[in-house]
């Protein structure tokens, strides 16, 4: 690690990936040996978990207390929330979104999973795809998460057999190919005894691909998000009316999807007022182009109303706005989301009141099945919501776009977040996407 | 065998693909940003370390051409390192910012707080931290903790809701979806804002080389009277070290962290430059708390402990 220069640090990019967790799939076993293959745990961390298994009476470390690191966690020897960690290798840095795999799995595993670019799924070689599993794999299609992966772990057990990872790689990829997950790699690894997680197995000749970290070092990020709608939330408006810019008036948000240029004819919702950009600042330089995710300052030709809220649009591909807004929530908070229920959206940079208008189903994630008007949503439920916005909302579909097809709902009395919601269709079909008026059409 | 329902590409990143500085930096200016459009009155937490030099650079250019609309509290223990008051009153000046002072020496004359029989003073931040707060009526604190610095921190959120009395909560924290940040708070209670919760020490390091951002000069080698206590080499001074029976020796040191000179320890270091010090925490096998910090290894949960106390 000494030979690095801080060019060669620099250059490297950055991948925020999440664990799907499930009790005794070896999770632990592997985030550990990702942080300890990689030179992430540092003697003095180590020393400290010696100390306490030590004082204990536990003959070896116990790796669980390197991430479990509230008093109640260790008393209790639980995992109540999601982690982040960070390690990082010679081609990328990395960011961990460590979910419990505990009973609130449902919405530890959403809050990971939405700004995560790659899900790490394990699955037991032993015991193959079980319901888990499937929760897994459509919690990682719901939320659109770009790549998948498939850890079959534990190939120590069942002789490092190919017919076994095979199998199981198979019956995953259809079925995770029917929710619409784009991608699923499957790797074959032993987290315990080191196949394939970092350094390639001498078990298993048979398997040609990347180990677990070469993957995770070599998967394309974010490359594809500048060639979607542009978006540009407005957070703020920078005037500094000073003797030196008495005039500047920018506009400052990060760019949620795409690309804008200087001189490109845009679009100011929901007022609908239109205008050219005269200038992109890219933190204090001025740039010709900006893209996802950047954060910029935008700079309007013409002296028309804009404030923090509004959405910066390209004029020839403008979203609708519109107030009834229908989305695939998952419900986050412990009070339950009711019909009538009185509620604060935020979509963006905007928030604004609304009313939960009906609950037309939830979601059964272990088999995909509808349940009708279930009266309401409580913790870690999935279910279809349509939602009645005090003013025009320029949504996207979640499909198209993750930042300006997501928001919240907010409880206007104490501030809770109560649910996290999805634009439109939340699984991609193999069948043509029934028509959005279709009131009985919920197409999960 | 890979089964891919689309084949991966070779090769990392495409023409528009951020570095991970970019990134980094990207998200902490949105997440200013984001306290400035939803907040009466913010205060960037500034002790004059690297952590919340590199905040401040951060909102500085998140508001430019506009000057940060912001102003900065300073905790003082009143063992600071000259150094690094007169770096904090120089950029103070240089920004034309507004300096807000919490003085820990101010409670102990008036008998509001007393000193410790082990001399550190980090614990006695927290009243006057929070009193300020209070007094100030601040409703967003930016502090520059960030997550890889302690296991505690890790389960920290970016906004961090303190009720009346400053305490944290880690039980009935808000899960934190996408980059919608949520901070609608009561009368009283105050968001706490880590704008670098995603950084890592060597992160903030090569953000700092690459911006060319200048820091204390006690962050680089240089010689030093220490002394021998827990394991650490501490500063002699005025705030009671060194005691009987501790020897004092000049020896080529530098800090990795900025805090209390009673339990902020110095480690050996011939890093002079920027590059060298990359390199050398590169290479390190302790972290920056578990080299330099004496109040962090109190007890297994000492982090956690003081953090629900209201400790930034």
């Amino acid at each position: 690690m000494s030979t690095i220069t801080s060019e060669e640090l620099s250059a490297t990019t950055l991948l925020r990936f999440a664990t799907a967790g499930s009790v005794d799939d070896g999770k632990s076993t592997l985030v550990g040996r990702l942080l300890h293959d990689s030179k992430s745990i540092l003697t003095d961390q180590l020393e400290a978990v010696e100390r306490v298994s030590a004082s204990r009476g536990q003959e070896t470390p116990d790796l669980a207390l390197l991430t479990d690191g509230l008093r109640a966690e260790r008393e209790q020897g639980i995992t109540i929330d999601v982690a982040y960690r960070y390690f990082a290798t010679l081609r990328r840095r990395f960011i961990l979104a460590d979910t419990p795999g505990h009973v609130q799995y449902t919405r530890n595993m959403v809050t990971g999973a939405s700004t995560a670019e790659l899900t790490v799924i394990l699955v037991d070689a032993r015991n193959g795809v079980v319901e888990q599993t499937r929760r897994h794999a459509a919690i990682a299609a719901l939320l659109r998460v770009p790549h998948v992966v498939l850890a079959v772990n534990k190939m120590d057990l069942v002789e490092y057999r190919e017919s076994v990872f095979a199998a199981i790689a198979e019956e995953f990829t259809a079925y995770a190919g029917e929710l619409g997950v784009p991608e699923v790699t499957a790797i074959p690894i032993s987290a315990l005894a080191g196949d394939n997680v970092v350094d390639p197995s001498a078990h298993m000749d048979w398997y040609g691909g990347p180990t677990f970290l070469e993957h995770l070092e070599t998967v394309p990020v974010s490359h594809d998000l500048a060639h979607c709608h542009a978006r540009l939330p407005v957070q703020y408006v920078i005037r500094p009316q000073t003797a030196e810019h008495p005039d500047y008036r920018g506009y400052a948000g990060q760019i949620a999807a795409g690309t804008f240029h200087v001189g490109e004819a845009v679009t100011v919702l929901p007022s609908g007022r239109t205008s050219t950009i005269s200038g992109i600042d890219l933190l204090g330089e001025p740039v010709d182009t900006a893209w996802t995710t950047q954060s910029v300052t935008v700079l309007l030709a013409d002296d028309i109303d804009v404030s923090r809220g509004d959405l910066i649009v390209p004029t020839k591909d403008a979203p609708a706005t519109t107030q009834d807004v229908e989305a695939t929530v998952c419900h986050v908070a412990d009070q339950p989301l009711t019909v009538g229920h009185r509620v604060l959206i935020k979509h963006g940079t905007r928030t604004v009141k609304a009313i939960v208008k009906d609950i037309p189903s939830r979601l059964t994630l272990d088999d995909l099945s509808l349940h009708p008007h279930p009266g309401q949503l409580v913790a870690n439920d999935i279910g279809r919501v349509k939602i009645r916005t005090a003013e025009p909302l320029p949504v996207d579909s979640y499909a198209d776009s993750r930042r300006t097809g997501s928001f919240i709902l907010i409880d206007p009395a104490d501030g809770t977040t109560l649910t996290a919601g999805m634009v439109g269709e939340s699984f991609a079909s193999p069948e043509p996407v029934k028509n959005k008026s279709d009131d009985d059409g919920w197409d999960f | 065998m890979t089964t891919t329902v689309a084949e991966t590409e070779e090769g990392t990143a495409g023409p528009y693909a951020l570095s991970h500085l970019d990134s980094l930096e990207s998200e902490a200016v949105h997440i200013f940003r984001e306290v400035a459009g939803e907040f009466e009155n913010p205060v960037i937490l500034f002790s004059g370390g690297k952590d919340s030099i590199v905040m401040l650079h951060l909102a500085l250019k998140a508001f430019a051409p506009s000057p940060v609309p912001f102003s900065l509290l300073h905790v003082d223990t009143g063992h600071n390192f000259p150094e690094v008051l007169e770096y904090r009153d120089r950029v103070v000046d240089a920004h034309g910012l507004r300096l807000h002072v919490a003085s820990v020496q101010d409670y102990i004359d008036r008998g509001v707080l007393r000193e410790r029989p082990d001399g550190t003073r980090n614990p006695l931040q927290t009243l006057p931290l929070t009193e300020k707060i209070q007094s100030e009526k601040f409703d967003a604190v930016f502090g520059g903790g960030r997550r890889d610095e302690e296991k505690a921190r890790a389960k920290e959120r970016v906004f961090s809701l303190r009720d009346e009395f400053s305490q944290w909560d880690p039980r009935r924290q808000r899960p934190e979806l996408w980059n919608l940040y949520n901070g609608r708070h009561a009368p009283g209670e105050h968001v706490r804002v880590f704008p670098l919760s995603n950084w890592t020490e060597l992160d903030v390091w090569q953000y700092i080389a690459r911006e060319g951002i200048e820091l204390p000069e006690i962050y680089f080698a240089h010689d030093r009277e220490v002394f021998r206590r827990g394991g650490m080499w501490l500063t002699a001074g005025e705030w009671g070290g060194p005691k009987d029976g501790e020897s004092v020796e000049k020896r080529l040191v530098r800090y990795r962290t900025v805090g209390d000179m009673s339990c902020t320890g110095a480690v050996d270091s011939d890093a002079v430059t920027l590059d060298d010090v990359i390199a050398e925490i590169a290479a390190s096998r302790l972290t920056e708390r578990g080299a330099t910090r004496a109040d962090d290894k109190m007890s297994e949960a000492a982090m956690e402990d003081r953090k629900r106390e209201g400790y930034f």
